[in-house]
């Protein structure tokens, strides 16, 4: 017992950040589809009740069932999530729980009602009226807002605590809740991910359907699955370039060690040249990298153009900033997140145009490529996002409160449930993308079959299908 | 405010264990309901049963733990601390169970709708012994305060611990059964319903006979609890036992709506029980609910999102139930869509 002790004996601060990342990672994919997918299907519920459009209300009714699956599982790893503040960073939530804790509970309203208007409007198809089952819908939407809002105000409490004062023995007191909700980072920081909720939904659902696309399957039904959502992704880029650049000069001005890693400045200085790619050497040189002049300081404050100066890594303390490898991280994932930011923006555009000139999708293939690509990109761009602002955050957990190695448990184990829960997500993903396809099948198969709409059809008292009807025919 | 917040608390925990237990339960009762052949018909019951409702009940858990790390948050940190192993199987089981719930409604294969039903099942019965077990080691005293680590096996592994994994997959089972009785009842037939009853009579008295069994375990490893069970805490014991008692006698005659009521007032009162022995400690003998409380303006603005959760959530959660009991939701799951194909197939 004891060398068995000895060997599962790990540092567990490593493993603790790795699981806490993982986690993270993985749930984040699912929150834009829990965010923004009810909206969308609630588009195409109302096209359908509204003007008698049989496919949008398939649309719907199948949006809705594979929503259910997805929302089942953001629903568990959002709840791991909450075991984790405390098994993983128990010193952390024993200070500050008093004060970070407090959107949570907000959070969890909003969690509440989302669970239970989703059960209403998923089980709602058959037996409901049309507009009482359309309206069941809406309290999905909003809660996603509400909830969403609240977490990152959370995680922007991290970056900017406040609304709280440490007594002589360390615990929190005075505790200002608005003030801890709305700390200075929270509505830019909540913004930004509300609509990177709504794009990279929007995205990935129409990446789906431009796939089918391409497979030949052009009838209005695949048209109207991509319109949809890819219209929803197209209106929110814009809104997210002005939104993130904002966001970028709160950084800027508010968290300059996020920033200078952001644009690997390793020395404060003016007239900083924006680094595409390179890195930052062990001796805290840049190397490498394509350097655009003094666009970096023009971008920070373009009232001071290239005289704005940037303050460099250098100038804090080294226990108090970003490694010189953390540094490189966020600075690659700065870049990957503009990057690919700047490219879906070009995509829209493309659609937008030809949209407002002749009514329709651009006809090149190239275009339902792209946006078949479109869908994975979109996540990588917010991982991206997320990337910059947790790990521009080290080493602290509460910034300028709490290191991140003092918040960690001192349970030996975590490696194990690291590797446990990282198999178990792995699992879990695969399952979750086959039973979406076989889902897929089953629907098709069902109306291939009925030559009705979807499984019983929405709407309508249950009745089995005739036995006379396409199958018939088909036979 | 600091007692306010803590009733609150156990409100949450009364919640899970009455709504999110029997869930538990349900999934106890699809693990031993046999062969896929045999135990087809109680596993619709089960999936029935559950339906639409099991993702909201499941919310309790969130806010237990919401109340606890914002309004006790040394108590969270050392329960999280010293339980880790308990505590990290209980959210790998509720990662398995909820996941595989949903894709086994929406999978149409035989194999793979077995696996899946075996993985919830089996994590459904993981997951309630695991928070009974660190309720025991909470009640007791095997968790220490103040951010050092209590043992990490023996704080989960004891007597107490055990008693309360037991009592609680033996509670969660006698709860699904008598409200299945009732769902069985209801739209599943009177073989079903029979099926249900009499394992619900079974599982009353298995509880009971734990719980008997759990007081002289109690006796000897965890005084202070045991002292205030016997004490300031008898009158809700007694209630809980009077309930089990009522609800045996009502399942007997067949009055199954009652027997719900009477089934969920014995557990209530076996918790409040379980709150009450506890009274003033959140970590016994050595915190206390007050030592543990955050400043009041945490416990205000907790008290005010719990209240905002009564006038929005819970007139929302009724109209869920009643939909819900007045079959206004229905579920297209899988076997459903494939026996429509497969009547389509046959007829055509």
């Amino acid at each position: 017992m004891h060398a068995l002790a000895q060997v599962l004996a790990v540092d567990p601060v490593p493993w603790a950040r790795a699981q806490m990342a993982f986690t993270l990672a993985t749930h984040i994919i699912l929150v834009p589809l829990g965010v923004s997918w009810a909206f969308m299907t609630l588009i195409a519920n109302y096209r359908g009740i509204r003007h008698g459009d049989a496919d949008a209300l398939r649309l719907a009714q199948r949006w809705s069932k594979y929503m259910a699956v997805l929302f089942a599982v953001g629903a568990v790893t959002g709840t791991v999530l909450s075991f984790e503040f405390g098994l993983l960073w128990p010193n952390f939530m024993d200070r500050f729980g008093p004060a970070f804790g407090i959107p949570f509970a907000f959070e969890g309203l909003f969690f509440f009602t989302e669970a239970i208007f989703i059960a209403i409007y998923i089980y709602g198809w058959k037996r409901l009226k049309p507009w009482a089952h359309f309206w069941s819908g809406v309290p999905i939407v909003i809660a996603g807002i509400g909830g969403s809002l609240a977490v990152v105000a959370a995680n922007a409490w991290m970056n900017h605590p406040a609304g709280f004062r440490l007594n002589q023995a360390g615990r929190v007191v005075d505790v200002d809740p608005v003030a801890v909700i709305f700390n200075k980072a929270m509505p830019l920081q909540s913004l930004h991910m509300l609509i990177a909720a709504y794009l990279v939904g929007g995205f990935v659902v129409a990446s789906v359907y431009a796939t089918a696309m391409l497979r030949g399957k052009r009838d209005r039904y695949h048209r109207l699955g991509f319109l949809i959502p890819f219209t929803v992704a197209a209106v929110a880029v814009p809104i997210q370039m002005v939104v993130g650049d904002q966001l970028a000069r709160f950084v800027y001005n508010n968290e300059p060690r996020k920033f200078a890693a952001m644009e690997l400045v390793p020395e404060t200085s003016r007239d900083v040249p924006e680094t595409l790619g390179g890195w930052l050497n062990d001796d805290g040189e840049v190397v490498g990298g394509i350097p655009i002049p003094g666009l970096a300081s023009i971008l920070s404050d373009p009232g001071e153009g290239t005289s704005t100066k940037i303050r460099g890594l250098e100038s804090f303390p080294a226990d108090e900033r970003p490694t010189n490898r953390q540094a490189t991280i966020v600075h690659w994932a700065w870049d990957v997140m503009v990057g690919l930011g700047t490219a879906l923006f070009l995509l829209a555009a493309w659609f937008a145009v030809v949209w407002w000139r002749r009514r329709d999708l651009p006809r090149t293939k190239w275009f339902l490529r792209a946006a078949a690509v479109a869908g994975v990109a979109s996540v990588v761009t917010m991982e991206a996002g997320w990337v910059v602002t947790e790990v521009g955050r080290q080493p602290w957990i509460v910034v300028d409160y709490m290191l991140v190695e003092d918040a960690a448990t001192s349970s030996s184990g975590v490696w194990v449930t690291f590797l446990g829960i990282a198999a178990i997500y792995t699992g879990v993903a695969v399952t979750t993308v086959l039973v979406l396809r076989a889902m897929r099948r089953r629907f098709d198969a069902a109306e291939d079959h009925s030559g009705n709409s979807d499984l019983s059809g929405p709407y309508s008292p249950r009745i089995r299908p005739e036995p006379v009807g396409a199958g018939t025919q088909e036979a | 405010m600091a007692e306010f917040v803590a009733a609150t608390l156990m409100v949450g925990i009364t919640a899970y264990a009455v709504f999110g237990g029997a869930d538990f339960g349900a999934g106890f009762w699809d693990l031993v309901a046999g062969g896929a052949e045999r135990g087809a018909r109680p596993r619709s019951v089960v999936d029935h049963a559950i339906g639409p409702v099991w993702e909201a009940n499941h919310v309790w858990l969130i806010f237990v733990l919401v109340v606890l790390w914002t309004s006790f948050s040394e108590a969270f940190g050392s329960i999280m601390l010293t339980l880790f192993v308990p505590l990290a199987l209980a959210a790998f089981g509720i990662v398995l169970r909820g996941t595989s719930f949903a894709f086994r409604k929406e999978v149409v294969r035989l194999s793979i709708r077995r696996d899946l039903g075996v993985v919830f099942a089996t994590s459904s019965v993981i997951v309630p012994y695991c928070f009974g077990a660190v309720a025991g080691g909470i009640a007791s005293g095997r968790v220490p305060p103040g951010g050092t680590a209590g043992d990490p096996w023996a704080s989960w592994i004891n007597p107490t611990s055990i008693l309360g994994g037991v009592l609680a997959v033996a509670t969660c089972a006698f709860l699904a059964a008598v409200y299945m009785t009732y769902d069985a009842h209801r739209f599943a037939g009177p073989d079903m319903e029979e099926y249900f009853r009499r394992r619900a009579l079974v599982m009353a008295i298995v509880v009971g006979t734990i719980a008997v069994v759990g007081i002289f375990v109690l006796r000897a490893d965890a005084e202070y609890l045991y002292d205030r069970l016997t004490g300031p805490a008898l009158p809700l014991v007694l209630a809980s036992a009077i309930g089990g008692l009522g609800t045996l006698t009502l399942l007997t005659r067949r009055l199954h709506r009652g027997a719900r009521v009477l089934a969920m007032g014995a557990v209530a009162a076996v918790i409040w029980a379980w709150g009450v022995a506890q009274w003033p400690y959140l970590l016994p003998t050595r915190l206390t609910v007050a030592e543990a409380a955050a400043p009041t303006a945490t416990l205000v603005a907790v008290s005010i999102a719990f209240g905002l959760a009564v006038l929005i959530c819970l007139p929302s959660l009724a109209l869920l139930y009643v939909l819900d009991q007045r079959s206004l939701l229905d579920a297209d799951t899988a076997a459903d869509g494939q026996a429509r194909v497969a009547d389509a197939d046959a007829t055509a």
